[in-house]
């Protein structure tokens, strides 16, 4: 081996390696586990079996599975409505303006979820802020309990996730040619043509980003539901974490865990199907 | 759209996010042991964290654990998206297949995979398999930020390098390196905020040997709101800022 091929061999080799023993091995694992049968001396043992997979369309764990997905849509749903009037008007903003604002946008994207998750706790509880501040003009007569509750829950989603959903959407309108607009206009479109027709569809590769970065860690997040909901509401990160912690059920939180890894597989192949007809369609 | 509407849509999601983290700041400063009234400005809750052995401990632990992974990430990533973008190779594709789906994979299946993997490997939950699980999620981050820096420039310097005689490891070092450096320290430092503020996957590979900050905030919080840990988040949260602004700043610098 030359010198040439011996950097070439450690720099694709360091990482390849890297990548293979604590990505792909234990993901294979993952799956590997997910069809076989609990143990309780070895965490799970060989017979193969589709148990654990029937077991999570049991009544009982399906409501978790969709109480999660419903959890999941609806946070998705509440930050698009939230952040693309947001993302317009930042992409719109004066050139001078516009860093500024996207920073304050790139902070709380990279602060702590759980760190702005218990700011959250001093607002709700009951001797917290927004009561004494509503106690004090009498606009309540009694605390509300604002805290564990599905409202403080989805608060919690929301505001984890919010910049997950502003910045693809803010990446791909700033990138909008807005002579384009301007063509519709002249050409006689109304505002509102000129969104559906032109805007929405221009936006659609953003929204599709924002979507799969808010929708699949809003199921795994358990520690919003653990600090915000009390125990009444669950994700599928509760269910996981209560699986290989409190129940020591490998093979039935595997399973759980591939069925998020499908629902990541199918977002990853509607998000490229579309991506590729949308470039198609731009190049016409 | 009108202007005024413009301006309170902003304002509102302003508020949101940074709201709450004001009050927590702000409360981290009150004299008094409740957060429902303002007594006066104090720093006792800051010197009373110095008084906390254990969470002392904890802190040293996370900064150890985020300055060793993300300058372990920093090197292997860099070294990568060099030979990703230098070189073809047959594993190419599975090697941008793998980047890609660390970034996405929810984070809580990634805890899962590694904990069995320790777990079966015999490793006891700590130091390194904190360390290993870290550099892992933060590698990714460090390829495609270098990688889209190295793609940005002309590859013409690399040929003419080579013409001159110039080696595969001279050209890294002498050549891509100094071009380079910018991304490589914003990916350092987004290494280091990503390791410091990580909860999900640090809760499924560490053990009660080793703890860190995160997970101390997280119980500390199950038992209740305590002033102590205002000003404990208050000294997380200055410390990711300083870091995210010193990568912005460096990213900045790439786009001129």
């Amino acid at each position: 081996m030359n010198e040439r091929q011996g950097f070439k061999f450690i720099a694709i080799f360091l990482n390849m390696a890297w990548f293979a023993s604590f990505v792909l091995i234990p993901g294979l694992m993952v799956v590997g586990i997910s069809f076989m049968t609990r143990d309780t001396g070895t965490f799970f043992s060989p017979p193969l079996t589709l148990t654990q997979y029937r077991e999570l369309l049991d009544p009982v764990y399906a409501k978790v599975l969709g109480t999660s997905l419903i959890y999941s849509l609806n946070t998705t749903l509440l930050c698009l409505c939230v952040s693309y009037p947001f993302a317009w008007i930042l992409s719109q903003a004066s050139k001078h303006r516009r860093p500024l604002l996207l920073m304050m946008v790139i902070i709380p994207f990279w602060t702590s979820s759980l760190i702005r998750t218990y700011a959250l706790v001093i607002l709700m509880k009951a001797n917290g802020i927004i009561n004494t501040l509503l106690l004090a003009p009498g606009i309540i007569s009694e605390p509300v309990s604002l805290l564990y509750t599905d409202f403080a829950v989805y608060v919690g989603l929301v505001y984890s996730l919010l910049p997950f959903m502003i910045l693809p959407l803010y990446a791909v309108m700033e990138k909008m040619d807005l002579r384009l607009l301007e063509a519709a206009r002249d050409l006689g479109a109304s505002e509102y043509q000129v969104f559906v027709h032109v805007v929405l569809p221009l936006s659609l590769p953003g929204v599709l980003a924002g979507c799969i970065m808010v929708f699949l860690p809003a199921m795994g997040l358990f520690y919003i539901p653990d600090l915000l909901g009390g125990a009444k509401t669950m994700l599928m990160g509760n269910f996981i974490k209560n699986q290989f912690l409190t129940a020591m059920n490998w093979p039935f939180g595997s399973a759980a865990s591939v069925f998020l890894l499908m629902l990541m597989g199918l977002m990853i192949i509607i998000y490229f199907t579309f991506s590729r007809r949308f470039n198609r369609h731009q190049t016409l | 759209m009108t202007r005024w509407l413009k301006i309170s849509w902003v304002s509102a999601v302003f508020t949101f996010l940074y709201g709450p983290l004001l009050v927590l700041m702000v409360f981290s400063f009150n004299q008094a042991r409740y957060t429902t009234s303002w007594q006066g400005f104090s720093l006792k809750w800051y010197m009373r964290l110095l008084d906390n052995p254990q969470l002392l401990d904890a802190f040293f632990n996370s900064l150890t654990v985020a300055l060793i992974s993300s300058m372990v990430a920093t090197a292997l990533g860099t070294l990568g998206a060099f030979a990703v973008s230098r070189y073809r190779f047959a594993g190419r594709k599975l090697f941008f297949g793998l980047v890609y789906s660390v970034m996405m994979s929810p984070d809580i299946v990634m805890g899962i995979s590694l904990l069995m993997l320790f777990v079966l490997a015999g490793l006891t939950p700590g130091f390194l398999t904190l360390l290993i699980a870290h550099v892992t999620f933060c590698l990714p981050f460090v390829i495609v930020l270098v990688h889209a820096r190295i793609s940005g420039f002309d590859p013409a310097v690399v040929d003419a390098a080579r013409d001159l005689g110039a080696r595969d490891h001279e050209v890294f070092f002498k050549i891509i390196v100094p071009m380079i450096l910018p991304a490589v320290l914003a990916g350092w430092l987004l290494s280091f905020t990503l390791s410091l503020d990580d909860v999900i996957i640090s809760f499924f590979v560490t053990g009660p040997g080793f703890e860190i900050l995160p997970l101390k905030i997280y119980s500390m919080v199950k038992l209740g709101v305590t002033p102590e840990v205002n000003a404990l988040c208050t000294v997380l949260f200055l410390l990711t800022l300083a870091a995210v602004s010193a990568a912005h700043v460096l990213t900045k610098e790439i786009k001129k």
